[in-house]
């Protein structure tokens, strides 16, 4: 049923007739472009535009038909419409009510300065977001105290509901990991200290380093990669959903509860799931040991019993709180910060998950640093 | 104009979990002309809609959309069948990381190959046609009010000069000023291009300004009319819907706008 468009101009009784048939729709768009580009107006006072073997019209095709005519008007031409069908007419009203509105296209900076701007931008952004961090961690403080004087604010169903969602549920991941990096790390130490003969120091090497550093650091990343980004992705798509807006409008205070619940319930989490991923790497580097040092697992026991003190686990007990709270409070603060609808909430989630890691890190060298000082 | 339906809808059953929506609806919507869809908040016109174009699956019962079952559609048939059908969602769904523009663009782009110069002036016009103001074309969904983002989800909706425009609520949030120049927009473009419109909305005064016909759904199934056929209508709930305060009002009006 489709009829390609076509434009052609004649001379007949010595007058131009510019006529055109077929379908006008924005289907032939393209080719129909290219046909009107390419008529080529000479000087001729009057030019008429014959319409009466067009099939079907739309917008697109009026808007191409009065760009021919502008062409040959451009050219010093007046054109006359014939053969306009009765039932384009409103077509036309439409199309020539609504054209010439283009927007204009913003000029295109010089890339050099566009650089340098992006990069002032991106540092004056940068600090801005220090200094609204620090003044949200001073907020969530100051509702987590203000919540302690009236502790029905402290909502257990949703304390309760978002522990077993970041901790109990992440159990299964996060002792996978632990039981392999236990083994990798046993293996590994064992090769290295057999060259010297040393090799019943691995067990050493396993009670120092995954109680103090690798089984809290690990879960805090895990955390944050799962709980982190989860909890920007819910609070962001609420924030675009305009509940958050609602919330205040009904006199809840967000701080309360969506924040409060879920750095509460991090604070409880992460200890417990870095007490088990301690707990399940020991397991895995046990059980390398005794498979790969030929070590019978009372030798094991007995070695670990005098390398492992409670010092090192206080310390990686230490920083988990610590760990949990950063991520909980970045994960929420840039969930409040989304703005602007899905493409928002993937932005500040992935910001999340990279900040939050950072600032995990950071915490753990200055703890080390800390604690090199006291001594520990 | 013949009469040919676009849509048919034979014994079109829709349920979720427990919940019945639709029980046995039967629907023909001819060429040309402008049905209204109403019925109270979830009788299920959304569903109606978003069923006739595929995206939800029915529990049984046949649609026909522009000659093709939906159902048995494949990939092909579906775009071509996509290309001749504009639709206008309840809550606009702009696509949030595109601007106005890029949104009106965005079909065109799809199943069209035309130079970007084109384009540009073609969502140009569009979004002058719904009524938006041109410095609306490089915002952000996020950046537009309500009713702009209706008009906005409107403009794209005509992206491709449909045969068949769906709109779920198209007046709600627009002002009666802007109310009234859609409806006359949808009288133009229908008149025009023998745009067929299927139309959800509460608003009385386009049921009375531009719909042909009306398909109340009630008890969970449509029954099709024009206006003076409904009016005679027993059923409580199509008796309170045309005789009620409202209706009296917008007829009031229509008649003075009239005599
Ligand atoms: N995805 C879904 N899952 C479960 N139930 C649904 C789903 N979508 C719709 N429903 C139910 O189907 C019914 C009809 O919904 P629908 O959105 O079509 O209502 P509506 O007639 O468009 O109402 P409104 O005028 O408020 O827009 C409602 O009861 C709703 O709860
Ligand atoms: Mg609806």
């Amino acid at each position: 049923m489709s009829d390609p468009g076509w434009i052609r101009e004649a001379e007949t009784g010595g007058r131009q007739v510019l006529s055109a048939g077929g379908d006008w729709t924005v289907t032939g768009a393209g080719a129909l472009e290219a046909a009107v580009k390419s008529l080529k107006p000479k000087d001729e006072p009057d030019v008429a535009l014959d319409l009466s073997d067009i099939s079907a019209l739309d917008t697109a095709g009026v808007w191409l038909l009065r760009q021919a005519a502008r062409r040959y008007e451009e050219a010093g031409a007046s054109v006359a419409w014939e053969g306009v069908a009765e039932r384009f007419r409103p077509l036309f009203d439409l199309v020539a009510e609504n054209e010439g509105h283009k927007p204009e296209r913003p000029p295109h900076a010089n890339a050099l300065i566009a650089a340098i701007a992006r990069l002032g931008k991106t540092t004056v952004e940068g600090w801005h977001e220090a200094v609204a961090l620090t003044a949200f961690i001073g907020l969530a403080t100051i509702t987590g105290l203000r919540a302690c004087l009236r502790p029905r604010r402290f909502r257990l169903v949703s304390l309760t509901n978002q522990i077993e969602q970041t901790g109990l549920n992440a159990m299964p991941i996060v002792g996978l990991m632990a039981f392999l990096i236990g083994i990798v790390l046993a293996y590994q130490g064992a090769i290295q200290l057999r060259k010297f003969g040393a090799e019943i120091y691995t067990i050493d090497m396993l009670a120092i380093t995954i109680p103090r550093e690798i089984g809290v650091l690990l879960t805090a990343i895990m955390v944050a990669g799962r709980s982190g980004s989860a909890f920007t992705a819910q609070i962001g798509t609420m924030k675009v959903n305009e509940e958050i807006a609602a919330m205040q409008a009904l006199g809840l205070d967000p701080m309360e509860i969506l924040v409060l619940p879920r750095v509460n319930a991090l604070m409880i989490a992460l200890p417990i799931l870095t007490l088990f991923s301690i707990f399940i790497g020991m397991v895995g580097g046990a059980a390398m040991a005794i498979v790969s040092l030929d070590m019978a697992a009372v030798q094991f026991l007995n070695r670990l019993q005098e390398a492992m003190t409670i010092k090192h686990f206080m310390v990686g007990m230490v920083k988990a709180p610590v760990f949990a709270y950063l991520i909980a409070v970045v994960g929420c603060y840039q969930g409040l910060r989304v703005s602007g609808g899905a493409e928002g909430v993937g932005r500040l989630t992935t910001r999340a998950v990279v900040l939050s890691i950072f600032l995990v890190i950071v915490a753990d060298a200055v703890f080390s640093i800390m604690f090199a000082a006291m001594d520990i | 104009m013949t009469i040919e339906p676009v849509i048919q809808i034979r014994g079109l059953i829709n349920r979720f979990g427990r919940q019945v929506v639709h029980d046995g609806v039967d629907l023909d919507v001819m060429r040309g002309e402008v049905l209204a869809l109403v019925g109270g908040s979830g009788t299920g016109k959304s569903v109606l809609m978003r069923t006739i174009l595929g995206l939800n699956r029915p529990h049984a019962g046949t649609i026909e959309l522009l000659g093709a079952d939906v159902a048995r559609m494949d990939a092909n048939a579906r775009a071509a069948t996509q290309t001749r059908c504009g639709v206008l969602f309840q809550d606009g769904a702009l696509f949030s990381s595109l601007s106005v523009t890029e949104n009106v663009q965005a079909p065109m782009r799809e199943h069209l190959r035309l130079n970007q110069g084109l384009m540009d002036e073609l969502a140009a016009l569009k979004i002058s046609m719904v009524g938006l103001p041109p410095d609306a074309g490089p915002k952000r969904p996020g950046e537009l009010s309500g009713g702009m983002r209706k008009r906005a989800g409107l403009a794209r909706a005509l992206a491709l000069d449909p045969e068949i425009v769906f709109l779920d609520e198209p007046t709600a949030g627009l002002d009666p000023i802007g109310a009234a120049g859609f409806d006359s927009l949808i009288g133009d473009l229908q008149r025009s291009l023998g745009l067929t419109v299927v139309m959800v909305t509460h608003d009385l005064d386009s049921l009375i300004a531009i719909c042909d016909r009306i398909a109340v759904l009630v008890d969970k199934k449509v029954r099709v009319g024009t206006m003076a056929e409904h009016m005679e209508d027993t059923h409580p709930w199509i008796r309170e819907y045309f005789h009620g305060p409202r209706a009296r009002a917008a007829f009031g009006a229509a008649d003075r706008g009239k005599g």
